[in-house]
Order: C-alpha cells, then sequence, then structure tokens
C-alpha cells in the first residue's frame, strides 16, 4: 500500500432522540468506538464537526470538552463549523493535517445535540445557517429554502412531486436494514404521495427528520499503523471543500448546484477517477430536492433528471438511508456518511451490502449547497 | 436585542437600497462589499424601484422563534426588475393564489419585534400583488 | 350655541400665511382587509343593526408607521419632488405604534427625507392630521422652508362590543405642503376652533377609548365642525354653493350628513368625500382621506371646503382651491378608490387576530 491516509476505526450512535445522553456523551460514545476498533490508537488530534452545540446546548470550545470527556487531554482539539457539512469539514481537516505530515493520527467526530433544546427556538437555530440578514430577517427557514429550490425546480423542467418519491422510497428501505437509523421502515410510493403537505412543495417524506447524534472515524497515516486491525483498511484519494453563495437569491444559476458540482470533479481528479467510476454514491438528502440536485451535479444525470436516475437504480445512493432513513444529525451527517461508506467497503453493510464494492463517493452539503464537501473513499 | 444590526440595515430593509456598481453597472442587492459581477469595490448606493416578480415561493406555517405571530406566511424569492433576487415575505395576498410570474411590488412592513412585545419593532420590506391598474 | 362667528369682535382673522401655499401633492392608503358591520352585529348583537357596510382593517404587518410610509410614497410620486426637499414630516395618529420611539423618524427615514428635517409626531384626537397639515402650512408659508409633509393616519382604536368597534378603521392620507405655484391644490386660508370638550378619550395605557355616548354630538362634534365652518365662510365671504365639494370629519354617515345640511350643502357635495360607509372612521386620518377622494377626481377651479373634528381638541376649517396641476399629478400614484376596491372581507376571528386582540402570551 502507497503511504496514505486511512480509516482505521469508526463509531456511531444511532440517530434518535437521546434526552438521556448530553452532548458529550454522545459524542464520547461514537468517539471511543472508532478509537477502539482502530486497535485503541491514542489520535493526535480531534477535529470536532458541530453545527448547533453553542445556541441549542449553550457550548462552545467542543474540541477542549469532548478530548477531556474521554481522557485525551493534551492532544490538539478544535471544532469545525460549516452547517450541515460541518462533519464532512472536520473530515477534511483530518486528512488535511495527516496528509500534510504534520500529524500521524486524528480523531474526527461529528456531533450534534439537537434534543437539547425545544420549540421556536430550535427553529431559529436551525435557521442560522440561512444568511442571517437578508433570508432569516425575512422569516425563512432551512426547509423553505429548499422548497424555494424544488418549486423552481418542478416549474423549470416540468417535474411533478411524485417524481421525488424515489428518494424516501431508496432511504426508508435502506434504513429499515440500518441498525443506526432513526425510521428502520420502508414506505411506498404511495405513503410518499399521500403524505401531509409541510412546506409546500416539500412534504413530510421530503424532508429527512432532525435527530441527536454521533459519529467517528479514527484517520492514521497508513505508514504509522504499527498494528494492522482486523478488518479492511479504507482509503481517502479525494477530498474536497467548494462554497458558493450563502443566500440563495445571490446565485447565478440556482439550480446549477455549482458548489457541489465542483466539489464532487475535484475530489474525483485528485482519486484520477471519474464519478462513474463509484460503486455508490451517498448523497445528501437532507430535503429530497437535494438528492436529486446532487446527482445531477455529479454528472450522473442530465439536469432535471436526477429523480428518473435515483428510480433507475443503476448505482446504489444513499446505502444505509441516508438522511431520509437513518436521520439528519446536522453536523454528524458527514462523518456518518464516511462511516457507512467504510463499512460497505470492508463488507460489513448487512442486508445493504453493495456487492463487491470498491470504491465510493461520499457527498455533504452545508445549506443549499452553499458549502460542498466530496470525499472518495476506496480500498 | 439586536439593536445595532437592525439599526445599521435599516436602509436597505425599510426602501430596498442597494447599490450600483461604479466599475461595471452592475444592480446589487442586497449590498456587497465586493461587486459580485466585476470583482470591483461596490460602494454606491442604490433604490430599487421595488417592482419586480415572483420566482419561486412557500408558505411556512411553523415560523421560527420571532416569526411564530406571523405565521401562515408565504415567502418568495423575488426576482427584482433590475436583476437581482431577493428573498422576502408576500403580504396583502387575501388568499390570493400566487404563481411564479406574478407581478409584486415592494411595500415596508411590519417583519417581526426584536425579541419579545417590549422589543423594538423591526420594519423591512415585503412585497405585494401588483394593485389594480390606475384608473 | 353661543356665537363663535367672525362677527364677533375678537375675531382675530382666518388663518393666511405670508407666502401663498398650497398642496404640492398628496397621497391615501386604506388597508386590504374589510370587516363588515354584519360580522360584529353577529358576535354582539344577534345580527342586528351597525352604521356604516364595512369598515377597513390592517392586515397583521401593518401599523400607523407603515400605512404613513406608503401614503407619503404616493405623495412624493405626486409632488414629483426629491424627498430631500421635505423639511418636515409630521404624522398625527391615536395609534402610534411606540408610546416612545416616534414614527415619523422612521416614516421619515423609509421614504428618504431624513436628516435634515423637522419631525414629530402628533397626537391630538382625530384633529391630529389637519393639525400636523396646519402645522407644515406655517412652516412654508413664512418661508423657513419650500415643503413639509403632514400625514393623519390611524389603526382606529374600539372597544369590542362598542358602538366604535362598527365603525372604527384603518387609513389615512399624507399630504405634501408646498409654494403656491407649484401646488395642485391652493390653500386659501385655515380656521381653528379649540375648546376642552371631553367627549371622548383614552387614558394614557388604556386599549381601548371612552365615549361620552350622544354628548358626542351637539355640545362636542356639531358645535365645533359648525363653529369653524361658519367662521370660515363668514370670514371669508363664501357660501355653501360656492364649493363643489365639502368634506368633513366622519365618524359614521350620518354626522357629517346632518352638519352639511345644517351649513347649506347638498348632498351631492359631500358624497365624494363621505367614505365613512366603507372604510369606517379613521379617526386622524377621517377629513384628510375624505379630501383625497375628492382630489381624485375634482376639476382645476373646484372649490372644497374640510373641517375635521378631534374630540377635547376642536375643528379645523379649511378653504382650498384646485389648480390645473391636478390633471398631470392624480394619475401618478394610487387613487383612493382603487384602495378601497381592493377588498377582501374579513371574519370576526381574523379581525380579532388581525388587529391584536389576541393574547398570545
Amino acid at each position: 500500500m502507497n503511504s496514505e491516509v486511512v480509516i482505521a476505526g469508526v463509531g456511531q450512535v444511532p440517530v434518535g432522540e437521546h434526552y438521556h445522553l448530553s452532548l458529550r456523551s454522545l459524542a464520547a460514545k461514537a468517539m471511543l468506538a472508532a478509537i477502539h476498533e482502530a486497535g485503541d490508537i491514542r489520535p493526535q488530534a480531534v477535529f470536532a464537526g458541530n453545527m448547533l452545540a453553542g445556541t441549542l446546548s449553550r457550548q462552545s470550545n467542543l474540541g477542549a470538552l469532548l478530548t477531556d470527556n474521554i481522557n485525551l487531554r493534551g492532544v490538539e482539539g478544535t471544532t469545525v463549523e460549516a452547517a450541515g457539512a460541518s462533519g464532512a469539514a472536520a473530515l477534511r481537516l483530518g486528512y488535511l493535517a495527516i496528509a500534510s505530515g504534520y500529524i500521524d493520527s486524528a480523531l474526527v467526530v461529528g456531533v450534534d445535540k439537537y434534543t437539547d433544546s425545544v420549540g421556536a427556538d430550535v427553529d431559529a437555530a436551525l435557521a442560522q445557517t440561512l444568511d442571517s440578514d437578508y433570508e432569516l430577517m425575512a422569516g425563512l427557514t432551512p426547509v423553505a429554502q429548499a422548497a424555494l429550490v424544488m418549486r423552481r425546480y418542478m416549474h423549470t423542467y416540468n417535474v411533478a412531486h411524485e417524481a421525488f418519491a424515489p428518494v424516501a422510497v431508496n432511504g426508508h428501505a435502506r434504513a429499515a436494514n440500518n441498525p443506526n437509523a432513526m425510521f428502520r421502515k420502508a414506505i411506498t410510493v404511495e405513503q410518499y404521495r399521500s403524505a401531509e403537505d409541510q412546506v409546500s412543495p416539500l412534504n413530510l417524506y421530503d424532508i429527512a427528520p432532525y435527530g441527536d447524534g454521533a459519529a467517528a472515524v479514527l484517520l492514521i497515516h497508513s505508514d504509522k499503523l504499527e498494528k494492522k486491525p482486523d478488518h479492511p483498511l479504507v482509503r481517502i484519494t479525494g477530498s474536497s471543500v467548494v462554497t458558493d453563495t450563502l443566500a440563495l437569491h445571490d446565485r447565478q444559476e440556482m439550480l446549477a448546484w455549482y458548489a457541489a458540482a465542483f466539489s464532487i470533479e475535484r475530489a474525483c481528479r485528485q482519486a484520477g477517477i471519474m464519478p462513474q467510476d463509484v460503486d455508490f454514491f451517498e448523497y445528501d438528502d437532507a430535503c429530497s430536492i437535494y438528492a436529486a440536485l446532487s446527482v445531477e451535479a455529479a454528472g450522473f444525470a442530465r439536469r432535471g433528471t436526477g429523480c428518473e436516475f435515483i428510480a433507475a437504480g443503476s448505482l446504489p445512493v444513499a446505502t444505509m438511508g441516508g438522511q431520509k432513513g437513518r436521520g439528519n444529525s446536522l453536523g454528524g451527517s458527514g462523518v456518518y456518511q464516511a462511516v457507512e461508506a467504510t463499512l460497505q467497503l470492508r463488507g460489513q453493510a448487512g442486508k445493504n451490502q453493495v456487492p463487491g464494492a470498491k470504491r465510493a463517493l461520499i457527498h455533504n452539503l452545508g445549506g443549499a449547497a452553499a458549502t460542498a464537501i466530496s470525499h472518495v473513499l476506496e480500498l | 436585542m439586536e439593536i445595532p444590526r437592525h439599526w445599521r440595515l435599516k436602509q436597505q430593509r425599510y426602501a430596498l437600497v442597494g447599490e450600483v456598481c461604479p466599475h461595471c453597472e452592475g444592480k446589487i442587492f442586497p449590498p456587497r462589499d465586493v461587486c459580485p459581477h466585476c470583482s470591483g469595490e461596490a460602494k454606491t448606493p442604490y433604490a430599487f424601484s421595488g417592482r419586480g416578480e415572483v420566482y419561486s415561493y412557500t408558505r411556512i406555517s411553523d415560523g421560527p422563534a420571532g416569526f411564530e405571530e406571523s405565521a401562515p406566511y408565504t415567502i418568495a424569492l423575488v426576482k427584482l426588475e433590475e436583476g437581482p433576487l431577493v428573498t422576502a415575505q408576500l403580504t396583502d395576498l387575501g388568499g390570493q393564489p400566487v404563481d411564479i410570474g406574478m407581478p409584486v411590488e415592494m411595500v415596508t412592513r411590519r417583519i417581526r419585534s426584536d425579541g419579545d412585545e417590549r422589543g423594538m419593532i423591526v420594519y423591512g420590506y415585503k412585497f405585494r400583488p401588483v394593485m389594480a391598474a390606475q384608473a | 350655541m353661543e356665537s363663535t362667528n367672525a362677527s364677533t369682535a375678537n375675531f382675530p382673522g382666518l388663518l393666511k400665511p405670508a407666502r401663498p401655499v398650497g398642496f404640492t401633492g398628496y397621497g391615501a392608503y386604506v388597508p386590504r382587509y374589510r370587516l363588515p358591520n354584519s360580522e360584529v352585529a353577529r358576535i354582539w348583537t344577534d345580527a342586528k343593526g351597525g352604521p356604516v357596510k364595512e369598515k377597513a382593517v390592517t392586515g397583521p404587518d401593518e401599523d400607523v408607521i407603515t400605512m404613513s410610509i406608503e401614503a407619503a410614497r404616493n405623495a412624493i410620486a405626486r409632488a414629483g419632488i426629491s424627498p430631500l426637499l421635505l423639511r418636515a414630516v409630521w404624522i398625527g395618529s391615536e395609534s402610534h405604534p411606540y408610546a416612545v420611539k416616534p414614527s415619523s423618524t422612521v416614516v421619515a427615514e423609509a421614504i428618504g427625507a431624513s436628516p435634515h428635517i423637522q419631525a414629530a409626531d402628533l397626537e391630538f384626537a382625530c384633529k391630529a392630521g389637519t393639525e400636523a397639515i396646519v402645522a407644515a402650512i406655517g412652516l412654508v408659508g413664512s418661508g423657513m422652508a419650500d415643503y413639509a409633509m403632514g400625514i393623519g393616519m390611524d389603526t382606529a382604536q374600539g372597544k369590542p362590543a362598542d358602538a366604535l368597534e362598527y365603525t372604527a378603521g384603518c387609513g389615512g392620507a399624507a399630504y405634501i405642503i408646498g409654494p403656491a405655484e407649484d401646488a395642485l391644490c391652493l390653500i386659501e386660508s385655515t380656521y381653528s376652533y379649540v375648546t376642552d370638550t371631553p367627549d371622548f378619550w383614552r387614558r394614557a395605557e388604556q386599549k381601548y377609548p371612552e365615549h361620552g355616548q350622544r354628548f358626542t354630538g351637539d355640545p362636542a362634534y356639531f358645535k365645533h365642525i359648525l363653529a369653524a365652518a361658519e367662521t370660515m365662510m363668514e370670514a371669508s365671504g363664501t357660501k355653501a354653493s360656492d364649493y363643489q365639494y365639502a368634506v368633513f370629519h366622519q365618524p359614521n354617515p350620518k354626522f357629517p350628513q346632518r352638519a352639511a345640511a345644517t351649513l347649506g350643502f347638498k348632498p351631492e357635495q359631500i358624497s365624494t368625500g363621505l367614505l365613512v360607509p366603507v372604510i369606517g372612521n379613521t379617526y386622524a386620518g377621517a377629513a384628510i382621506i375624505g379630501l383625497t377622494a375628492v382630489l381624485d377626481v375634482a376639476q382645476p377651479g373646484d372649490r372644497i371646503l374640510m373641517v375635521s373634528y378631534g374630540s377635547g381638541a376642536g375643528s379645523d376649517a379649511f378653504s382650498l382651491v384646485v389648480t390645473d396641476k391636478i390633471l398631470e399629478r392624480r394619475d401618478r400614484a394610487t387613487k383612493t378608490a382603487d384602495y378601497i376596491a381592493r377588498r377582501t372581507p374579513i371574519d370576526y376571528g381574523n379581525y380579532v387576530r388581525y388587529r391584536g386582540k389576541l393574547a398570545l402570551r
């Protein structure tokens, strides 16, 4: 094996309403699991991806808190925030730190404690990821932002609402087989079609449910691994972060999903592959429209045909349920994707296993693709 | 209370004042530090006409904190006739259906209270269906 | 009724500015929603009665400031001047959104008139709007300023189940006072008749006003309206037939009709400016939005008498003459009739919500 950044251990907590678990305990479960699975490696640094602890848990400086809590005192530790892509941003920093040669190992954890607050304040906290002066102050929410994109998409490409059913149907079917998923129950197209309208045109099944969650991966430079663990090592061969305008109204072309397209292109180019060369795609389906746009951004489908591509099923997507089925743990999501892709590549995905999977593309969004982060993982 | 930021943005909010780029004459709203068209410094104030059309829209029945009492409300991306898109609530619909392409005009309305009912009232732009043609 | 006429020995004369002035722009505003009287009656009187057809009601995001901004923008559009030429923005209202924090500065800022201006909020019962206009006449008429804006606007309060709940409506108007040579309507003179007559009031921190039932009639409304109008006509040597239009403060349809008849006006002279049957009593906006409806249709040379009334405040009478500038200017902004035609009836439940009568916490 070439000298590379590899995932030596993974850990995750089922996404859900963990009222009895605090932010730090939630994170600790995932962190300790990843450390242990990697062969009890003490990481030199911890990168914590988190979106809302400062607001919902009134807690900042997770770098210190989360390391202290599991007796990793003395190691490097910082928090990374990029809205819903906070987890993937932490993964990116962990990857860069090791690839640069400055450190040998890093523990990347994505965590959010959604249920620490209740009521309209929670919605206001989620809306912080919007342009506060010019979107939030108009009363916009992240879900409403997705609705604005979806309405325009349906209008521009003459796509019916029902076309988005495969995102939810696939997500729930996969989640049924994922012990860490929030909703382990398959749904039918008919259930999707008759679901209650939420933020039109989004209905109940177009919106991934928010929940508490924590996921962690232990990264290490392959040359520095003293004892190879029992499971196969998964390599990170491509990594890219691209930003776009924070506010939707500032986009040059709203349906182009430029940040997503460029981030996927750059991550794949680094890995020396084309997006079509991957065996499965973990997209960001915080709202179903984003899954369709991400599929198009990757070049798997022409504009306006993302839903058809997902429906056709030629490329496995959201193989453990995606955010729709596994749950949207905000800053946790990007790391859940890394954990799930690692399990797939190791052949540990159970009933959701993509046979012979060797290469994965994972793709996490902050806001309406204001930040897009892509990683290529390979055996 | 967020008095300073509301005060700082009053021109933009009350009267849809953005910028015109002194280099490329691009019309900019909301105002920015650098022109998105030519990357020159943007700083010349420009009052938009307030006329535009609905580019996309949705309806919110569960408002976030500060907007609970406004819900249900319709929020839209409005394409201003000068070019930029702006995110704003639609008001004075009176049950009138909304469609993409519907002509709208800016009005200055109460947006929310800063904090609770003791806080200052924040006023700003919303859009309404264009009034009937004048006789 | 004691004599108050211009013939009395101590009559000081009509108010006339040193420099001739007039309205160079005007703008109305009426919100979209209407509460039919039948809805109030349905809740409180087993569907019996109601003095008007319906009243105008603000949407949940409107108040005196937002309505004043729109009326002021209409006035500026008609005047065709830069808002920076305004040297005053004065707003008369019984419904300023704040107890302390001026409405007029927000309006001035929104219309682009700040910062080289006078600004003030007036509370003077239903006469606050015309008082703002008289103050503006003084500022421009003295030569201290070329243009000044006076606004009368209200989201009128009426206690649930009270007689006022049928009529207390929302709306008003804005006027720009400027030099006579730029006027679409000349202001020949004004006269105010002011006494302490307690027929209606609202104590500090009370939500709804109290009123003196039939006491609001003869000693209050009629006494002041008639005194101001008669003095104006006598001192200016005019009679009712010299006016094409007359507009009186209109708390209900009957009062202005009776006042007009007493003064010798025919129904057709007051019908154009009698809006209370379709928008209700807009308090400080009531007389002056009647005048915008008249200006929307008046012809050059038409003479107009307008008399406001405020409880415990008195009456202001205005003698006005329309100029030919009206013809090119009135189409520059939304007309009063267009606002009135834009109507969405609401039920009592929505009314209670829109007008903030629900305790949400």
